[in-house]
């Protein structure tokens, strides 16, 4: 790891300060994308800004039909918290499926969000779930903040500070993981809403995360795995490495998606 | 440097360090806790884990200025007194250890996963709670046998309060 | 049998300190002054150093001092050795290129030794590496195992067609014959994945020179410390062996990867005397992936001929082995005389030939890895054995059942004497604890979940107890194969035993003490195994090859022999008796028919004050040491077999049962074997449905972290039920036949087998990956269309 200096800001407008004062700067969430490729040294803020200390960032509400959910909450809390249990369990469950415990004990949805890596988890639920991603600036549409692999709509010092999700009427995260690194490989995130079905791909496309308005029709027709039948993705849209070359990932893409469905159709 | 005060298996700990400083490089170089082993640089063997906090966390993927003010307990804190934890005296009654490497992370973990999912765990969730955490000798056999027990044995014995 | 000595399940004596946080690994020890190395590594697979410059990353902050190829050629250091010759079938040796610790002039794969850096701190020695200015000539790289031979590539100079030596064993003349007059040959293309062994602590070096004394002491993560120590001073040339003192501490497991001398560990050394310092380097995950010698990479084309019997009466292999781009210190060794003599397996076949071809390519070096050799041959023999039975429309059970050999001795057609052995009263054991009869019914059961469910068998042997050292060194091996031990009797009758194997995980600290107490009738906590410093221990060879019961604890019994023979000339004159009427029970010194006896303890009091006898009747003292050379290899063997249920859907293979019937002869502690079973299995499911070490045609290794290679988790493992039989080794004295590789030998077969018969044919290759067993699925669901 080269050598950095550390800020630990008390809110999120000290945070958003000293992201505008030093141009080489990074914010620290949970560290489980940033510190392991700072140790590798592929990536060399000289400037790091930890999130760890500010409350404002911390917290769960559910308003209506919204779980909002803060940025530095983590993927245990998100996963065992009773009102995301009760009110968007395949969130929960989702959270669950992310890495292993001890990730899942430091890791965050913001830090998730922000960096949108192509086989993160939290992408998919974002746009399945209809969520507006809130930044200390403005709030962004889940639809318009994904915008390619490690890309998102985040202007630069610009912060994420909560994430509010649409309750839907059924949802389901089916997850296909990387044998070697428990990314997915692909995963898929169903949700049928009040005004239509969403259906968010992870794992699998070139260019990060990815909604199949394809699916979304036939299940808003037929929220039933059946509806899927005959339903591909093009693989020339897949992602191919050692693990699953694209044929392979556009295959899992409706097994998971059939599963998800079929989990999602059968909460009550 | 950055000053960092924790407490660690109960002591109070200060010191001025490099903010890149990892916790497992704190705990192993600055306080000579060498239980806690590095076997990878991705953060996913596990032999590195503690609990921060009363979590199981990576320490090789924290850094000590990030645990300021926090509570850690490592391997060396588990037990109190001249007795062995129960999950510790479960891994050595079960033989869930061969090199002894991977072995302090999985007991920190497999505490963590009682302290988390009770004292009465099946073997699929046991195999599933220990994704985080690689083992190359004893293929996992006798380390769920181990972790069950020592589930069970946590349930039974009263234990002191724990450093954490 | 007491419940410590030998067939006790003894709980580990090591364990008290291993699960405190207690243990202590080379990473664990800090020397004051300590200054730390940092390797810079070559990022080509394949290039010439046209220069390079390390002024700059000289006067960064904390440097001591930059070091190349160059440095340790003034300073005279030798190059790396591989200690095993071979000679190719027309005579000639094999071609060893040169293998320097650092480069010099060429690297030859990512992550080849190229410069090194000794600073205050690890961060500074990596930041002043970034600083050294290497020019390079890229050159294009050669680094499929198959095509190496006909590469425009030259990996050294020495061998133009990157061929290290092309070796045979058997006969082909009687082999020929056997094919012309068969009734059906079963023809089979293999490849055994490249692996990388990966114990969970990396290796480390601590080197420390001590100008006062001229001693040099090296702390490091090794298998075998007093080979070390020889390698490091007779042929490398760092220190003289007598001022060279080698400690391998507590380690985290070896596999095969710590046997070997690595550049690392020789620059550490040599450089704590230029810094005047103690140098200190530990290996990063990264770095362990990319320098660690790897194991297996044969590339094989097998046939096995059967008559109208169903009698296998020939087996003809070829191989291709990549040996990596140097050869490593026992590589020439592994795909040879550990490989082709065990291909009869545990079949009666009359006549085998096999030609092996070693090969450089731009890979890291291949070494010996769990099993070495042999996990290679049992999958050419098991899944053609498998494959045949299948061919023939038999059942695989009662095909290897037929061929099985049944009268012992037995000479094989490729060099081995197998002993002794009872191949169907593991079969049948097996059978019944797997549930065979009802298989049908569990796989229709799973059919109609709409899974596909397949058994698989592997009917293994293995060669272990390395072995004979006049027998090996006229095959090729540079060292003799035998093992020392001495046992140090204290006056207050506790017991230390110095002990030339190693132990890494095995827990020769239990077991070796439970011999102890076993053979003199003392407390076990009344024995401690002193072993890993050749400043304590005498010279041994250490621990690989599953040779440390068989080998290394013989010698302890011949010592112990001594000991007790010694006693008995101290309690004759105790008890003013003839020496011949003394005998040696249950831990007393006795004289046959009378009630006067003397304890163990007692005895060696006696022997240390000296008062009940002159120094011209008898030594004082009570300390012996042996030597012990075995007189053939030991044939541990046994069934594996494996239950898949595949969802066609994933292509997901999980293990339903595993069932492990293994012959070890006589077992010290059930425990622990048992443990080095569950380890074997575990690596070889890994190699079959896990691991891969994958490099593109770069060179560069694809597969460089636990992010891409797949190690396996507790969720990718079954529980094993695992049982024994014994037919005790009559070539030692203890009757031990050895455990430690046996599960990473027997598994890969088993799994792939088991795969094989689920999916309805036999098209897939190790690692069966989902994506594999996927496709590979597709091709069984559509027969024709795949036409």
């Amino acid at each position: 790891m080269y050598a950095f200096e550390y800020h630990r800001p008390a809110s999120v407008k000290q945070a958003a300060d000293l992201a505008s004062q030093f141009e080489d700067s990074k914010f620290l969430a949970g560290g489980h994308t940033l510190l392991p490729t700072m140790k590798l040294r592929l990536a060399a803020p000289a400037n790091l800004v930890d999130l760890g200390q500010i409350a404002e960032l911390r917290g769960i509400e559910r308003s209506g039909s919204t779980v909002t959910i803060g940025a530095m909450m983590k993927h245990a809390e998100v996963a065992n918290s009773g009102d995301i249990r009760s009110s968007i369990p395949a969130l929960a469950e989702m959270a669950e499926l992310i890495g292993d415990p001890h990730v899942r004990n430091r890791g965050t949805i913001g830090g998730s969000i922000a960096n949108n890596d192509p086989s993160a988890d939290y992408p998919a639920a974002c746009l399945a779930l209809n969520a507006t991603i809130v930044t200390d600036r403005r709030k962004i549409a889940a639809d318009d903040f994904f915008q390619g692999i490690f890309s998102t709509a985040l202007d630069e010092g610009e912060l994420i500070t909560r994430v509010a999700f649409q309750t839907p009427k059924q949802a389901a995260y089916a997850k296909f993981r990387n044998p070697a690194s428990r990314y997915a490989l692909v995963g898929v995130f169903v949700a049928r809403h009040a005004d239509g079905v969403r259906v968010a791909v992870t794992g699998a496309g070139s260019n990060g995360v990815f909604r199949v308005p394809e699916m979304e029709a036939a299940l808003n027709l037929s929220f039933t795995p059946e509806a899927l039948d005959g339903i591909s993705v093009s693989t020339d849209a897949m992602n191919s490495d050692i693990h699953a070359d694209a044929a392979y990932r556009a295959h899992l893409v409706g097994v998971m998606a059939r599963r998800a469905v079929q989990a999602a159709a059968s909460r009550s | 440097m950055t000053t960092v005060s924790l407490t660690v298996n109960g002591q109070s700990v200060t010191a001025d360090v490099d903010p890149r400083t990892l916790l497992v490089q704190f705990l192993r170089d600055n306080l000579r806790l060498t239980g806690t082993h590095v076997g990878c640089d991705t953060s996913q063997c596990g032999a590195c884990v503690v609990h921060l906090n009363g979590q199981a966390v990576k320490s090789c993927t924290v850094l000590a200025v990030q645990a300021d003010a926090g509570t850690v307990t490592t391997i060396e804190g588990l037990s109190q007194g001249g007795d062995l934890h129960p999950m510790q005296a479960a891994f050595r009654e079960h033989h869930g250890l061969q090199c002894g490497y991977c072995t302090p992370g999985m007991i920190m973990s497999a505490v963590d996963i009682v302290n988390r999912k009770g004292h009465s765990l099946d073997e699929e969730t046991i195999r599933a709670e220990l994704e985080g955490n690689l083992c190359r000798c004893t293929g996992y056999h006798n380390i769920v046998k181990a972790v069950a027990a020592g589930a069970q044995a946590m349930g039974q014995t009263p234990l002191p309060q724990a450093a954490e | 049998m007491s419940a410590t000595g030998i067939g006790a399940p003894v709980r580990r004596k090591e364990d008290q300190r291993f699960v405190t946080g207690q243990g202590r690994y080379v990473d664990d020890f800090n020397r004051p002054g300590q200054a730390y190395a940092y390797f810079l590594r070559s990022p080509h697979a394949h290039a010439a150093i046209r220069s390079i410059d390390v002024s700059q990353a000289k006067a960064m902050p904390g440097v001591l001092a930059v070091f190349t190829g160059d440095d340790l050629a003034a300073d005279r250091i030798g190059g790396l050795i591989c200690g095993w010759m071979i000679h190719s079938k027309d005579g000639t040796p094999m071609k060893a290129g040169p293998h320097p610790a650092l480069a010099q002039g060429k690297v030859r794969y990512v992550g080849d030794h190229v410069a090194v850096v000794i600073a205050e701190t690890l961060a500074q020695a990596k930041d002043a590496a970034e600083a050294i200015a290497v020019d390079y000539d890229v050159l294009p790289a050669v680094v499929d195992t198959a095509q190496a031979t006909k590469a425009s590539v030259q990996v050294h100079d020495v061998s133009p067609d990157n061929t290290v030596f092309n070796w045979h064993l058997g006969n082909k003349d009687e082999t020929d014959a056997a094919f012309a007059r068969a009734k059906h040959v079963t023809k089979i293309d293999l490849i055994n994945n490249r692996l990388v062994p990966n114990p969970i602590e990396p290796r480390a070096a601590l080197g420390e020179y001590d100008p006062g004394t001229d001693n040099y002491t090296l702390y490091t993560t090794s298998q075998n410390p007093h080979v070390a120590r020889l390698v490091l001073s007779a042929f490398i040339g760092v220190a003289p062996e007598h001022k060279l003192r080698v400690i391998a501490p507590d380690v985290g497991g070896g596999f095969g990867s710590k046997i070997f001398i690595y550049a690392e560990e020789t620059v550490c050394v040599w450089a704590a005397k230029k810094v005047k310092r103690p140098v200190k380097w530990t290996s990063d995950r990264s770095e362990a992936f990319l320098s660690d010698a790897h194991g297996r990479d044969h590339v094989t084309h097998a046939e096995m001929a059967t008559d109208e019997n169903g009698k296998i009466i020939g087996l003809k292999v070829h191989t291709i082995a990549n040996l990596g781009a140097y050869l490593s210190t026992f590589s020439s060794s592994v795909p040879t005389y550990l490989y082709a003599p065990l291909l009869s397996g545990q079949y009666d076949i009359p006549a085998i030939y096999c030609e092996v071809d070693g090969v450089y390519t731009n890979t890291a070096p291949v070494d010996a890895y769990r099993g070495a050799g042999r996990p290679e041959a049992t999958f050419v023999i098991e899944r053609l054995v498998e494959k045949t039975a299948r061919e023939l429309g038999q059942d695989p059970a009662e095909f290897r059942r037929k061929n099985y050999i049944t009268q012992f001795p037995h000479a094989t057609p490729v060099i081995m004497t197998y002993d002794t052995g009872d191949y169907a009263a593991s079969l049948d054991k097996a059978l019944e604890l797997a549930d065979y009869r009802n298989f049908q019914a569990r796989k229709q059961d799973s059919a109609r979940r709409g899974k596909l469910r397949g058994i698989g068998f592997s009917s293994y042997i293995e060669a272990c107890g390395i072995a004979p050292s006049q027998a090996v060194g006229s095959l090729g091996a540079g060292v003799g194969l035998w093992e020392s031990a001495e046992v140090r009797v204290n006056p207050t009758g506790s017991v230390e035993v110095l002990t030339g194997s190693h132990s890494h995980g095995q827990g020769h600290e239990t077991t070796f003490a439970q011999l102890v107490s076993d053979r003199l009738g003392i407390p076990i906590d009344q024995v401690s195994i002193v072993h890993g410093d050749t400043d304590k221990v005498q010279f041994g060879m250490g621990t690989y090859g599953s040779r440390s019961g068989a080998v290394g604890m013989s010698a302890i019994a011949k010592a112990l022999d001594k000991v007790i023979a010694k006693g008995k000339k101290v309690a004759a004159h105790v008890l003013e008796a003839s020496e011949g009427d003394v005998e040696f029970k249950d831990g007393r010194f006795g004289i046959a028919g009378t009630d006067r006896s003397l304890a163990f303890g007692e005895v060696a009091l006696q022997a240390y004050i000296a008062h009940k006898f002159s120094g011209q009747e008898l030594e004082p003292g009570l300390k012996e040491g042996a030597f012990y050379d075995p007189t053939n290899f030991t044939f541990p063997a046994g069934v594996h077999i494996c239950e898949v249920e595949i969802d066609p859907e994933t292509g997901v293979a999980k293990i339903e049962r595993w069932t492990a019937v293994d012959d070890f002869g006589v077992i010290i502690n059930p425990m622990i074997v048992e443990g080095q079973v569950h380890g074997g299995i575990a690596q070889g499911v890994g190699q079959a449905l896990l691991e891969g070490a994958v490099y593109d045609q770069n060179g560069q290794l694809v597969t460089a972290s636990f992010n891409d290679y797949c190690m396996p988790r507790a969720i990718d493992l079954p529980s094993f039920q695992v049982g024994m039989t014994v037919t005790p080794c009559p070539s030692n004295p203890l009757g031990i036949k050895g455990c430690g590789e046996a599960g990473a030998i027997a598994a890969p077969p088993a799994v792939i087998n088991a795969i094989t018969d689920a999916l309805g044919h036999e098209d897939i290759a190790m690692p069966a990956t989902p994506q594999a067993i996927w496709r590979a699925a597709q091709k069984a669901r559509m027969p024709m269309a795949a036409e």
